[in-house]
């Protein structure tokens, strides 16, 4: 054993294990022979940066998954606060550890279910919220102290995090034991989810404010979730994926610093999202390269000394792009190869997708196999009983190396161009991904092609992909499809009928005035949108004040 | 509407986006591989309503209006763009309405009897699109 990895067995290892002890006394191989906790090039004498050590390539703790599982995280919700609420304790039934809220696009978008603009799309991909009578059904029964709580959502962020801290607050709950997620992540919503209302300075502002807030007030909370998922799924590479998420958490470190925040007062608390596709390998080497160079950029480019604000922790959800409506079992099969890479790159929480992802909503079978599948991973596959089991593989250690390069080349290019934000307004990265996505679909277009032509050997021409241009059955597929109860945006107009007629309409336009004023100067919005929702002012009435402000963002097209 | 414009001048499309689903990858693969075709494609980017869609396709006098959308809200929101557009004269007698995202196959059946001549799935080949677009835009009625 070489003389550095047993300081670490004995320090770091050690340490961490005297207070958390491991899930097994012991992990073994099927003949009984116990496993060490991680693997080393014993013959070069020294062991290199172990895990839970900077930069963090090998892992951000020291135990990784012998310690604890990943967080099993399923995004879900649909119609209103009830079915929701359904859905949620079913899952927390099945074993899974944490929620994540999916919301539906007014209320991402800032209108309430009875704005004309919410036509057609009340309860569709996620659950409508329109006040704190939604949000309390939403979280009836299910303890806000010991569940912790994801929520996708950006451009109305602040606003669902104070109607989160004032429903736990009625449980009982304070500020300041309440732990989860928020997306918050704006720059990405204007490359590629489109999610967003205001122009980018405002936006900007929206997120420093609540990385002060809750710095003081929300201690468990992670500010911001930022994410490559969307842009990888609107068709940017592994290395563009990293190198443009980086990039825009740069600019967001860069927006708290011109406030007066401390990088490692607020580095501690910011999360990443990323996509995992099928490509195996080289998405393990995608996870340790983004480990990796954000420990560089937060250590050297900010000159962090708090550790905690140095590790890049992130959720992974497999790749809903990846997903075929022709032959859907096989997307069992696709989410499998894709969980197991995110969890060999050391992911910190997961969303594995349902196999009838491309044909509507997932039913609740087919969300019971996505989570069933990162059950097996986690407690039969053997995987998570040693610490970054392919870390030494040359085939990872040098696409992580590449992948690096890749992506620091990225953020200089963006640098360049004055920065995210000033990118994006450009059209940088918006381009960059389309010309990726064309690139792909060329590919499985020229094998769809060759497969017509009668070229027999698959792959040979273009990119294949199994039951859409190869091995390709008539079957038709006997999926059943979910539908979203159409008398869910009528439910909902009922219900804002009701809230307004009970609450107290002076409170209420006294509480939207005050965030109106604020919104011109620099007073933190936080507290005054806590205030509004719990006087039941509703999340369209609150975006609606702060677009008459700062009015709305218009797309910049690039085709 | 002119005399001169024929079937043998450049097709025009419009792509456009309704409702408030922000997923705009297959809308512009489509866009470019249409223009890629040789026709001429006008892309409304996203958020579009439906009144906004209709007066784009009114200004631009298209052959071709081609709807996206993957928030499930296809039902709701493209008849409307449908009903917008035969407010200003445009009907699917004289112009190709064709929708696209993720649309069950019932869904698109009942699509179809509300003016749509053809859904596009996932895995649809942008080459069969234009292709559709080309053999489909002669029959059109444009006098």
């Amino acid at each position: 054993m070489t003389s550095e990895l047993q300081e670490w067995l004995d320090g770091p290892y050690a340490k961490a294990t005297g207070r958390f002890p491991e899930r097994r006394e012991e992990f073994r191989r099927s003949s009984g022979e116990p496993l060490d906790p991680i693997y080393v090039n014993g013959d070069n004498g020294e062991a290199g940066p172990m895990p839970g050590e900077y930069p963090y390539t090998r892992g951000i703790q020291p135990t990784m998954y012998r310690g604890r599982l990943w967080t099993m995280r399923q995004y879900a919700g649909q119609e209103d606060a009830e079915a929701s609420n359904r859905r949620y304790r079913f899952l927390l039934d099945q074993g899974q550890t944490g929620l994540s809220v999916a919301f539906d696009l007014p209320t991402q978008i800032g209108y309430d279910s009875d704005a004309s603009m919410s036509e057609g799309e009340v309860g569709k991909v996620g659950v409508a919220i329109d006040s704190i009578d939604d949000m309390r059904t939403l979280f009836d029964q299910i303890p806000l102290d010991r569940v912790t709580t994801s929520m996708t959502i950006n451009s109305t962020a602040n606003i669902l995090l104070s109607l989160y801290a004032a429903v736990a607050e009625e449980q009982g709950v304070g500020r300041d034991q309440i732990g989860g997620t928020v997306q918050n992540d704006i720059l990405k919503e204007y490359i590629a989810r489109g999610t967003y209302i205001y122009p980018p300075k405002p936006s900007m502002r929206l997120i420093t404010d609540s990385f002060d807030y809750c710095t003081r007030e929300v201690p468990r909370w992670n500010t911001i979730s930022i994410s490559g998922y969307h842009m990888r799924e609107a068709g940017c590479t592994a290395a563009q994926e990293i190198g443009f998420t980086l990039a825009n958490a740069i600019a967001y470190v860069e927006a708290a610093l011109e406030q007066g925040l401390a990088f490692d007062s607020f580095g501690p608390r910011l999360s990443f999202f990323f996509a995992c596709h099928s490509n195996f390998l080289e998405e393990i080497g995608k996870f340790r390269a983004a480990r990796r160079l954000w420990a560089s950029i937060a250590r050297d480019r900010f000159g962090s000394e708090n550790q905690r604000a140095q590790m890049l922790r992130f959720h992974t959800q497999t790749g809903g792009v990846t997903l075929t409506a022709q032959q859907p079992d096989n997307n069992v099969i696709r989410t499998t190869l894709q969980a197991l890479a995110a969890v060999l790159g050391g992911t910190q929480s997961l969303h594995t997708n349902s196999l009838d992802e491309a044909l509507g909503l997932p039913s609740e079978h087919a969300v019971e196999i996505a989570l069933r599948t990162q059950q097996v991973i986690g407690y039969e596959s053997g995987v998570a009983d040693v610490i970054d089991p392919l870390g030494g593989s040359y085939y990872i250690e040098q696409t992580t190396d590449a992948l690096e390069e890749e992506a620091r080349n990225y953020i200089e290019q963006i640098d360049a161009l004055g920065g995210a934000v000033s990118a994006i307004e450009q059209g940088y990265q918006q381009a960059e991904i389309l010309e990726a996505a064309s690139g792909f679909q060329r590919e499985v277009e020229t094998e769809a092609e060759a497969a017509r032509e009668g070229d027999r050997t698959a792959g040979k021409r273009g990119r294949v992909i199994v039951g859409v241009n190869r091995f390709e059955t008539d079957e038709d597929s006997d999926v059943e499809i979910v539908r979203v109860d159409p008398t869910v945006r009528q439910r909902q107009i009922e219900k804002l009928e009701r809230l307004r007629d009970r609450r107290d309409p002076t409170a209420v336009s006294a509480a939207l005035d005050a965030i109106q004023q604020a919104a011109a100067t620099d007073e933190n919005l936080v507290p005054l949108m806590l205030d509004a929702v719990k006087q039941s002012a509703t999340l369209g009435e609150i975006s609606d004040s702060l677009r008459q402000v700062w009015g709305e963002y218009r797309e910049r097209i690039v085709v | 509407m002119s005399d001169t414009s024929t079937v043998t001048d450049q097709i025009r499309v419009l792509v456009a986006k309704p409702g408030l689903d922000g997923h705009d990858r297959g809308a512009k693969i489509v866009a470019r591989a249409l223009r890629d075709a040789g026709m001429e494609v006008i892309y409304t980017g996203i958020r579009q309503t439906p009144d906004m869609i209709a007066e784009a396709a009114l200004q631009e006098d298209v052959h071709v209006v081609a709807l996206s959308v993957l928030s499930g809200a296809h039902l709701e929101l493209f008849p409307r763009v449908v009903n917008a557009c035969r407010e200003r004269g445009i009907t699917p007698e004289n112009t190709l309405f064709l929708g696209g995202g993720i649309i069950p196959d019932e869904d698109a059946d009942t699509l179809k009897e509300t003016g749509f001549s053809a859904v596009f799935g996932p895995g649809a080949h942008t080459g069969d699109i234009a292709e559709y677009v080309r053999a489909h835009v002669p029959e059109l009625d444009r006098s």
